[in-house]
């Protein structure tokens, strides 16, 4: 694993450095420029300044006069600033223009600078290189030269260039101390909140207090502290989950457990025979149970409805009566002829699976000999499919709670597990389409599923 | 012996109503919250069989209520969340037992049996009078080393009366003991069971205070 720390030093080190080292190349070449071009000015200057000197014919007579053609015995000294490393830096001779030396420098070589006329040149002598100008006085017969060797500039330049290293390699060292150490304490807010996550038990999920963390951490903190808050709700919501889950298994094993020990321990047949009763509907309703717990448990597992496939709505219905035809008291079940041959489009076993338990539910809540209305309407851009029970209705204060898992309101019926509204509705949810539900003026409740037309096969729609 | 069953399972409270029978209970059942109330302000409950999870809410209120009114009459929990936490929270409330579901009903009346005896202050399963013994486990009565048989209500009186030696009960006292709610009671049943226990017993056993009721008498 990276630390941030390290990545940020070694970014902010490298990109110092490279600044310090492109500003010391700008600087290097930029000097030497300057450097040569105040050279060669000098170059010339001196140059000129001998020419000028020599400009008088009568001191040239009075050395040439002498002995001319020979070459002068005292060479014209010019004066020089005393400086330890780079005197005598200047090197000057003066030529007749017919080749003969007539006068040089100490510092000068016998052979001759340059063999150009006038102006700057560079010629290697004795495998060193000089920067000579020249200046030709074609009244006096004679060329000026005066040079320099460029080791002694390449010295000089250096020299510079070393003194502006010298004092960055010493401060880069520095830098980088500077560098961790503000980067550790900029990194210390984060610092702090990870040390406080990690001193967390795994389950305390209570808030971080945002107390003075930076900008750049608090929105961290706010969408860390709102995970937390929603990973809360979820661990409660399963334990209320598991907590209800336990007493609805549990339950009905303890009372088919306790009827088996009052038939076992009887001698009474009928005491027997009615515990042995109870004993086989306790058993279907823990198969209900059971059923609809896998129901919700499969619904909760898909995160959206399987692939849409149109089926006949009367059909559906009407097989799911014939199914529950079993269980059911004396309760007729109509279902309204132009059902028959509608067609929707969604995920049949969603739609059976909502179905079956409104119409479960309706059948189970019907006093005996009761009818069972399936119906449909149209309601603007919707369809409703409505299944009409005349049963004892829902008390409006419970309303709100009967989707709710495990929720069992007043008229609860003898095989009810609680589970059944919250399937269809987690069903339905899954399907696009909605539960709607209201006790009816004649009595009764009215189970709605309430789906957009744009779900009803076109071919049908007219039958809507 | 006087239960009431407060349990909203149809299935289970029918059990344990007609378990609770054969182990010589009598008892009633109840399936929410507000009929618990109702039945327990009628006070003639020797125990009380409480689920936690009730339709119209919990079972600890019930509880919580209860002995806030203080009404100590001993109460067995039965429940399906048996965490620690849970048990912890309902015995703190005034629970005096508890049994997670599903549980076995020979079980629960033992326990109930050993409630009734702890708030009666006897150590001592069997109870005794004289040369009578009485075991409330095996609903068996012997007197004098030998088993003597009785009917399912001369058992119940006989029981009333050994578990509280001295104490008078009235006739509307003992009716309590012996019927359920929905059960009919004959005027003089309790005459009835008296004369037998009499008959079986020998007749000094059973002391009538005329006016007032009856009780356990010198050396039978």
């Amino acid at each position: 694993m990276q630390s941030l720390r390290t990545r940020l030093f070694a970014i902010l080190l490298i990109t110092t450095g490279l600044l310090w080292l492109s500003a010391t190349v700008w600087i290097f070449l930029s000097t030497r420029a300057e450097v040569e071009r105040v050279l060669d000015a000098r170059l010339m200057e001196a140059a000129r300044m001998v020419n000028s000197l020599i400009v008088s014919p009568d001191m040239m007579k009075e050395e040439g006069d002498g002995d001319t053609g020979r070459p002068a015995q005292s060479a014209i000294k010019i004066p020089l600033l005393e400086h330890p490393h780079y005197d005598r830096q200047l090197s000057c001779q003066i030529w007749s223009l017919d080749g003969t030396l007539i006068g040089k420098s100490d510092s000068a070589p016998d052979m001759t600078l340059a063999p150009h006329a006038t102006g700057f040149s560079e010629t290697v002598i004795n495998g060193e290189t000089w920067r000579v100008f020249a200046v030709e006085n074609a009244s006096l017969g004679v060329r000026v030269l005066v040079g320099d060797n460029l080791r002694i500039r390449d010295r000089l330049v250096n020299d510079l260039v070393k003194g502006l290293l010298l004092p960055a390699l010493l401060i880069i060292p520095l830098l980088a101390v500077l560098i961790w150490l503000s980067v550790g304490r900029g990194l210390a807010p984060l610092r702090k909140l990870a040390g406080d996550l990690a001193a967390r038990e795994a389950s305390d999920l209570h808030a971080i207090e945002d107390t003075g963390t930076t900008r750049e951490i608090s929105p961290v903190l706010k969408s860390l502290n709102g995970l937390f808050a929603r990973v809360a709700g979820a661990r409660e919501r399963e334990q209320n989950f598991i907590a209800f889950a336990a007493h609805e298994l549990r339950t009905p094993l303890a009372g088919l457990k306790t009827q088996a020990q009052v038939a076992l321990a009887s001698d009474d047949g009928e005491i027997r025979e009615k515990a042995l009763g109870q004993i086989v509907a306790g058993v279907d309703r823990t198969g209900k149970l059971v059923r609809q717990l896998l129901d919700i448990a499969s619904v909760e597992a898909s995160e959206s409805a399987r692939p849409a496939a149109g089926f006949d709505v009367g059909e559906t219905l009407a097989n799911l009566r014939t199914e529950l035809a079993g269980q059911a008291h004396r309760v007729d079940v109509v279902i309204n002829g132009p059902m028959f041959g509608l067609r929707i489009s969604m995920d049949p076993d969603l739609f059976r699976l909502a179905a079956r338990n409104l119409l479960e539910n309706a059948i189970n809540h019907s006093p005996s000999g009761a009818t069972v209305c399936c119906r449909t309407e149209r309601r603007d851009r919707h369809l409703v499919i409505a299944i009409d029970d005349e049963g004892p209705g829902i008390p409006e204060e419970e309303m709100p709670r009967v989707t709710e898992r495990f929720f069992r309101g007043r008229f609860k019926a003898a095989a009810g597990s609680g589970l059944g509204l919250s399937i269809v509705e987690r069903a339905l949810d899954r399907t696009g389409a909605e539960l709607e539900l209201c006790n009816r003026e004649s009595g009764g409740l009215s189970a709605r599923i309430v789906l957009p037309l744009a779900l009803v096969e076109a071919a049908t729609r007219a039958q809507v | 012996m006087r239960v009431l069953i407060v349990e909203d399972d149809d299935i289970l409270r029918d059990g344990l109503k007609v378990g609770l029978a054969l182990a010589g209970f009598t008892s009633d059942a109840v399936g929410t919250c507000d009929a618990a109330a109702t039945a327990l302000a009628a006070n003639g409950f020797d125990a009380v069989v409480l689920d936690l999870m009730l339709p119209d809410g919990s079972g600890l209120d019930i509880l919580r209520d209860l002995r806030a009114r203080q009404n100590d009459v001993p109460v067995l929990l039965l429940t399906a969340r048996d965490t620690v936490r849970d048990r912890v929270a309902g015995l703190d409330t005034g629970a005096d037992d508890y049994l997670g579901k599903p549980f076995d009903l020979d079980e629960v009346a033992a326990r109930l049996r050993a409630l009734a005896r702890r708030s009666s202050g006897r150590a001592s399963a069997g109870l005794e009078w004289s040369t009578l013994k009485l075991d409330p486990a095996r609903q068996s009565v012997e007197q004098a080393g030998k088993p003597v048989q009785l009917s399912r209500r001369e058992y119940s009186i006989l029981h009333t009366l050994m578990s509280h030696p001295g104490v008078i009960f009235s006739k509307a006292k003992l009716e309590d003991k012996l019927y359920g709610w929905q059960e009919e009671i004959e005027s003089n049943a309790v005459e009835v069971h008296i004369h037998h226990l009499r008959n079986k017993l020998g007749p000094g056993l059973i002391e009538t205070i005329r006016g007032i009721g009856y009780r356990l008498g010198g050396a039978g």
